[in-house]
């Protein structure tokens, strides 16, 4: 037995080493640099909690942080009734069900460099297909990306669209899970559909739903990707978010201690979303 | 007749529906069809009244994307490669074997779950610069360890009498047995390194080691002129996962119905 104790060990080994040296390490070294003045060449010099400071009295930071907040209040609400309501009509038996369910996931499957810039196509001002189709219902058209007051929109529009499907799956796999006879015993009762979706269905979805509003939530505050290249952040500060703020302070700026305590700010923010997860998800259904 | 009446709807609701989620990308390649006079002419058009094929040869050639696509399809092998080998190791070994600290390994592997990598993006580009640490996923490990508890441990015992060595059981038969979750693995691993995108922008620095991802969107201003060229290069970059899409479409639902019900 002893040996196979060994065995196990030079299994999990490996793993181990990279889990060790690209996840662990880093947050120990983020954390680290949260505390320095440090612009990668030269020495770096300690500021205490100065960096932590200087983010709660910096604008900035409270603008990426309320246009996050913006966009998850816009993506997860919206996105995932939509996703509850297209998986409750794709459970049913449906002709071609399948076909819908592989159309609606599509999305997800691709880049969002590459869905990004075909909305971005789509949302241009003279010549997108967006504001041609307005100008069909004679509205004026509208600047999506280059107005502040639109391109935040623009973005939550384009990324409801994009996890639609995801969500759709978990919620359509919440509902297979769904014992038949629950539905029949309700049948016999001679109970009604809106009945059987409030009385039924919502009780026993409410751990998955619970699951994908924690996920959607935890990536909605991970966004970064098509802000980049939809709007850069932009116009003015308009749709900059957490992680480019990150972003630009590390790699633009080179404020790479400032940029970490942001980082552990964020961490911070997330884990809370994960412990909640934990908490109702009990580590025990894990194991 | 009711019931046909509702049918009609829910319908005419999915169709609306599918034309709207289809409709980027079939603008995408609307666009990249259309030669450069019919662009910008109103109304617009979907099917365009030339067919600029073209377009795809000019994209493809406006920028070093052969070398792109080639860094892109080795970086997602190999990161899934050694995930593949890594994570059934060890989601083998916590499944199958008893030893010290195995509990408090295991949730060292969960907990970084919790990790966001935007997080220790900072680091890991001072340390590592080069290096790419894109096998870090604990989603595998976890697949394989869940999957395995339901396999017998006797076919295992019965290998150990027969004198077979641990190395040897994990290959010859837990590898084999192991196949739908690697399947699964490999799948969800190819496409989040294929369609990666912060970590190349961060590390990559010289052009010819460039993702497609990151060419795609670096060059949007650079490299191309028009936008059919944007696009039809956009539609060349989908075709691997496309071609994914449609042939492991089960496990895709698979996957997520794994991770995402727990």
């Amino acid at each position: 037995m002893k040996k196979n104790n060994l065995i196990a060990y030079l299994f999990i080994a490996p793993s181990l080493i990279i889990f060790l040296l690209f996840m662990w390490l880093p947050l120990i070294f983020t954390f680290f640099i949260s505390f320095y003045d440090w612009k990668i060449t030269g020495n770096p010099e300690f500021l205490g909690f100065k960096n932590y400071f200087q983010i709660f009295k910096d604008g900035l930071f409270f603008i990426a942080l309320k246009n996050t907040l913006i966009y998850t209040l816009g993506v997860v609400p919206v996105g995932l009734l939509l996703s509850f309501f297209l998986a409750i009509i794709l459970n049913k038996n449906l002709k071609g069900k399948i076909i819908f369910r592989s159309v609606y996931f599509f999305p997800a499957v691709v880049s969002y460099v590459v869905v990004s810039l075909a909305w971005q196509w789509m949302y241009g001002t003279d010549f997108g297909i967006i504001n041609s189709l307005i100008s069909m219902f004679s509205a004026s058209p509208v600047n999506w990306l280059s107005n502040p007051k639109t391109a935040m929109l623009a973005i939550i529009i384009m990324s409801i669209w994009k996890n639609l499907g995801y969500n759709m799956v978990i919620f359509l796999a919440g509902l297979q899970g769904i014992p038949e006879f629950t539905y029949e015993a309700a049948k016999i009762d001679g109970v009604n559909s809106w009945q059987k979706l409030i009385k039924i269905t919502l009780p026993l979805m409410k751990p998955t739903i619970l699951f994908v509003v924690i996920i959607a939530m935890i990536n909605s505050f991970k966004v970064f990707d098509q802000v980049f290249i939809m709007t850069g952040g932009g116009p003015g500060y308009s749709s900059m978010v957490l992680v480019h703020y990150i972003y630009r302070m590390a790699f633009q700026f080179s404020k790479m201690g400032y940029a970490c305590a942001v980082g552990i700010i964020f961490f911070l923010i997330i884990l809370i979303f994960t412990l909640f997860q934990f908490k109702f998800f009990k580590l025990e259904e894990i194991h | 007749m009711k019931k046909y009446i509702v049918n009609f709807i829910i319908y005419t609701f999915l169709i609306i529906l599918a034309v709207i989620i289809l409709f980027p990308f079939i603008w995408m390649l609307s666009t990249a069809l259309k030669p450069a006079e019919e662009l910008f002419s109103l109304p617009a058009r979907i099917i365009p009244k030339h067919f600029a094929f073209e377009n795809f040869k000019i994209a493809w050639s406006s920028a070093p994307f052969s070398r792109f696509f080639i860094n892109s399809l080795i970086v997602a092998l190999s990161a899934t490669f050694i995930t593949l080998i890594f994570s059934s190791l060890a989601g083998f070994a916590f499944a199958k074997y008893n030893f010290k600290g195995k509990e408090f390994l295991f949730i060292c592997f969960l907990a970084t779950l919790m990790i966001p990598f935007q997080v220790i993006l900072i680091p890991n580009f001072i340390i590592l610069a080069k290096l790419k640490p894109t096998c870090a996923e604990a989603f595998g490990i976890f697949l394989i360890r869940q999957y395995l508890y339901s396999i017998p441990n006797e076919l295992m015992e019965s290998a150990r009498i027969d004198g077979c060595s641990e190395l040897r059981i994990y290959w010859k038969i837990i590898l084999p047995l192991m196949s739908p979750v690697l399947a699964v693995i490999t799948i969800f691993s190819f496409m989040w390194r294929w369609n990666d995108f912060i970590w190349p922008l961060i590390v990559i620095d010289q052009e010819k080691m460039f993702t497609l991802q990151l060419g795609l969107a670096r060059f949007k201003g650079e490299y191309f002129v028009e936008w059919s060229h944007i696009m039809a290069m956009g539609i060349l970059s989908i075709i691997p996962i496309l071609l994914i899409f449609i042939f492991c479409q089960k496990y895709f639902v698979q996957g997520i119905s794994l991770t995402g019900s727990k």
